[in-house]
């Protein structure tokens, strides 16, 4: 029996619920009893606590507890990293010493009967410092580039150097060349939801309500830091009011609710504020990209350089795919990536939606624009020239490429054709109108997922597996996936997520949830069909629980990644420099659509998080202390309703046999990836102005 | 439910105070935005710096039709005493600065970032949150559209995102998708479901 619901464009099976209030999110989970935490953040960039007035603040109504290095806790903090945390370093301790390491550290914690009681005793805590200025800016001649250790193993996913041919011979042969520095600002996730964590203890056991997207790194992470079993701790996240990567690393808040809850005996609510979110929960890193192309006349590449450096904190070595791309998406015989880091005193950058690839696809998309003028021929048709038969950095072909089907699709449905090559040749009235292409790649990463599947009497099957479902649809879509195997029609499958006793699941970010959580879950509907085949149900459940993983033979054999074609549209007023994005056009090659109508959404949100990148964001430190000054959301600009133009997602029929049984290979990062430099390079192709530097702003085309 | 302070269900008073600013004149979520963060940025200083005081004030607020009389500290802003006292979490608190409408509600009618209004302010007001807006177990038609147009992905700033589209609908805003765009974009939605938003408030806007 088959229901073919794989593929179909259900509605959000958790529509309803999120549409009347009844979806709960981490600070949604009041407890009785509860007292309110709020947290005391360090107003150096650099230095040491050298006093704390904790007296005054005690006797403020309603204060139950002032939390410091000096009174708090000494935690076990026992070594414990996953796969998200940075190979290299020590994760913050948090209230051990007196040193404060970035602008926001936090360095107490005030707990009182109420939310308002607790803040008004934060805001008056005196807490006095020893100062140096920190070095926060990248671009500092005192900032020094490491080599990232983890880089160096001979066996690392992120190597710090590779090479084939000789790149830089090459370059200097090479009779066309582009070589430009590219640069991103720091961004912050951003999501609507702030982090948060209701912490209650019940003796050793502790239960933590807690926004994050991997609930089972929390529990390992907590009870590592509470030199307790996992089994003793809980994590429940049922819903994520976004997050793109900010909360798949378990910060310090959550200790610190955790730390308030032992304290005080009663269950406490812990919210950070919009600000602390600017420098408590990591960010993607400001990077300096060198690019540098060389091509024959005809538009062979024969050669490219990338070097990029991003920014890390003194404590870790934060690593993102900044350099990966460059080895694959075309071919060409000589390729040298360097990847360096820049220990700065700030907090540890983390994953932000399409962590790497987003920065790195900008440089070199740019850069391949550039070179197209240079050479006049067409960005497309230059694509085209170096489309590659395999992957030549890893000599292994592709489980599946769509690169130019995607090209071809979107330049069909953008309209292509009706652009005149020549920069500043488009107008609309007074307006320049520029139209710009790049392409999109992001890995089709598979991890090691389990899932339990729960037959009832009642004909209805329960799903249960400890992932996440920040926005893109987990549980619509696994409900599909549940069902298809299963089927079940639709309704009589209940899938719940986000418990850390539930089977285990990686990290809900990467793009691989679909692949590796649908595998797992259609491996538990196949196994529990199984043991109901072997007895009857007798009026029982019947459940069994499964394992799935990539073949490691096939993942040996093959690359694997998505490919996609991003085409923008803007138009720059000439006098005052406001740059529109007017319309964008997407085309993708992802594998199978699980759901269209939710693939649509995730992609068109991707792209306006990629416009955000290319013409809003950007996180600002003051250089005098690292405070971030425009930690707010009417000063941090991010796309608004009105922003928004004619946004279109398609995807390209693709079968990819090997990545996985259900033949998908992810979709959120790509999403972003490829829109920042569609929109610079219609930029440049609006006015004539190339601008490197991200976000674009009005006076970077002012000077025009 | 949890209770800091001492709430009376059903408890009706009549007497109204109506001195000082007028209620529907404060804050309105649209327009000015960043202007009324910067103003309550400015007002909140000296707030935190005054001595502590433990005093409460009555304050009736019939919140969903349902009539709540509440001592309340008047520093507390009503967006914290729907979530924490009166447990309606289905308002969400995205930036408590009035910058990201996802606490917006109706207020006597009219929508309202509850962030950066006092709950004092509003004694004997009509407040209608998300979890008011069911008739007899059926969707609102704006509810049901958000769902069918699909206009929402994480669903964090969705409650925010409906109440502000019923607003926008009762003022007459929303005659194109340009007016819906610019009169909705006082709501942030980070996961970008803005179009199907738009979609959404249009469709709905059409049976009003």
């Amino acid at each position: 029996m088959t229901t073919n619901v794989i593929g179909t464009p259900l509605p959000r099976v958790d529509g309803r619920a999120k549409v009347t209030g009844a979806a709960r999110y981490a600070a949604d989970f009041n407890q009785g009893g509860q007292a309110y935490a709020v947290i005391v953040g360090a107003t150096v960039g650099l230095g040491r606590v050298t006093g704390i007035e904790t007296a005054p603040v005690e006797k403020m109504p309603g204060v139950v507890a002032v939390i410091t290095h000096r009174n708090g806790p000494r935690l076990p903090y026992a070594p414990h990293k996953s796969y998200i945390d940075p190979a290299t370093g020590e994760r913050l301790h948090v209230l051990q010493d007196d040193q404060v390491h970035f602008y926001g550290q936090p360095v107490a914690i005030v707990v009182a009967d109420t939310l308002d009681q607790a803040e008004r005793a934060a805001a008056a805590l005196h807490i006095s410092y020893t100062a140096e200025r920190p070095l926060v800016d990248l671009a500092d001649p005192k900032a020094r580039p490491v080599v990232p250790a983890a880089g160096k193993q001979p066996d690392a996913r992120l190597p710090a150097d590779t090479a084939r041919g000789n790149a830089d011979s090459a370059l200097a042969d090479a009779p066309v060349k582009v070589d430009e520095i590219y640069e991103i600002a720091r961004e912050n996730h951003n999501p609507m939801e702030p982090h948060a964590t209701v912490a209650a203890w019940n003796g050793n056991r502790l239960t933590l309500w807690s926004k994050s997207q991997f609930v089972v790194n929390e529990q390992a992470e907590i009870a590592a830091v509470f030199g307790l079993p996992p089994e003793n701790i809980q994590v429940i996240c049922p819903f994520i009011g976004g997050a793109f990567g900010t909360s798949l690393r378990t910060w310090p808040h959550v200790t610190l609710a955790a730390v308030a809850a032992r304290q005080v005996g009663r269950p406490v609510k812990l919210v950070l504020t919009r600000k602390q979110m600017f420098f408590m929960t990591g960010h993607r890193p400001r990077t300096l990209q060198r690019m540098a192309l060389g091509a024959t006349a005809d538009g062979k590449l024969t050669s490219i350089v990338h070097e990029g450096t991003g920014e890390t904190s003194r404590y870790e070595e934060f690593m993102e795919a900044l350099t990966s791309v460059t080895s694959f998406l075309y071919s060409t015989p000589n390729v040298q990536t360097r990847y360096r880091l820049l220990p700065l005193d700030i907090g540890t950058p983390n994953h932000m939606r399409g962590p790497g690839e987003a920065s790195g696809v900008f440089a070199l998309e740019c850069a391949v624009d550039e070179l197209s003028y240079k050479l006049g021929i067409d960005p497309i048709e230059l694509r085209r020239r170096n489309e590659p038969a395999i992957d030549e950095g890893e000599n292994k072909p592709f489980s599946s490429r769509s690169l130019m089907k995607c090209h071809d699709l979107a330049a069909e449905r953008f309209g292509w054709s009706r652009r005149l090559p020549e920069p500043r040749s488009m107008r609309d009235g007074r307006l320049l109108v520029g139209m710009g292409m790049a392409s999109a790649s992001y890995p089709a990463f598979h991890a090691p997922a389990d899932a339990r599947a729960r037959l009832l009497a009642d004909g209805t099957a329960e799903i249960e597996v400890a992932a996440s479902d920040m926005g893109p649809g987990t549980y619509t879509s696994m409900t599909q996936v549940a069902a298809e195997t299963l089927g079940l029609p639709v309704e009589r499958v209940r899938l719940s997520l986000g418990r850390s006793d539930y089977p285990p699941a990686p990290s809900h970010g990467g793009s691989w949830t679909m692949a590796s959580v649908g595998s797992a879950i259609r491996a538990a509907c196949m196994a529990v069909q199984e043991e109901a085949a072997k007895r009857p149900q007798g009026g029982r459940p019947i459940e069994a629980t499964a394992s799935a993983q990539r073949d490691p033979d096939v993942a040996a054999r093959f690359s694997m990644h998505s490919f996609g074609a991003v085409f923008a549209e803007v138009a720059v007023d000439p006098d005052v420099g406001t740059i529109r994005l007017r319309r964008a056009v997407g085309a993708y090659g992802i594998g199978r659509v699980v759901n269209p109508r939710l693939a649509r959404s995730q992609c068109i949100g991707g792209m306006i998080g990629g416009m955000g990148m290319a013409l809003m964001e950007r996180t600002v430190l003051d250089p005098r202390d690292g405070r971030p000054v425009n930690a707010h959301m009417a000063d941090y600009l991010l796309p608004v309703n009105l922003d928004i133009p004619q946004l279109e997602a398609h995807f390209v029929e693709e079968i990819d046999p090997h990545v996985n049984a259900l033949g998908v290979k992810g979709l959120g990062e790509i999403a972003l990836v490829g829109m920042a430099p569609a929109i610079a390079n219609a930029v440049f192709h609006a006015t004539g102005k190339r601008v490197r530097s991200l976000p674009i702003r009005i006076e970077d085309v002012l000077t025009v | 439910m949890k209770n800091d302070e001492r709430l009376t269900d059903g408890a009706v008073e009549t007497e109204e105070q109506r001195g000082g600013l007028s209620r529907r004149s404060i804050l309105l979520t649209v327009g000015g935005v960043a202007t009324l963060a910067a103003v309550s940025e400015v007002a909140a200083q000296p707030i935190s710096e005054r001595p502590p005081s433990a005093s409460t004030g009555r304050v009736r607020l019939v919140v969903n039709g349902r009539q709540h009389e509440l001592d309340l500290d008047p520093r507390r802003s009503l967006l914290d005493v729907l979530r924490e006292t009166l447990d309606l979490t289905g308002t969400k608190k995205g930036c408590n600065q009035g910058a990201c409408g996802a606490c917006t509600v109706l207020l006597n009618g009219r929508r309202i970032v509850s962030c950066l209004t006092l709950a004092a302010m509003h004694d004997g007001a009509e407040i209608k949150t998300i979890e008011g807006l069911e008739t007899n177990g059926e969707l609102h038609p704006l509810q049901a559209a958000f769902v069918e147009h699909d206009g929402l992905q994480c669903g964090f700033c969705t409650p925010g995102q409906i109440m502000s589209g019923i607003g926008c609908i009762a003022e007459g805003h929303a005659g194109s998708p340009d007016e819906i765009r610019f009169w909705m974009s006082g709501n942030i939605c980070r996961c970008g479901a803005y179009p199907g938003i738009v979609a959404a408030v249009a469709d709905a806007a059409k049976g009003a």
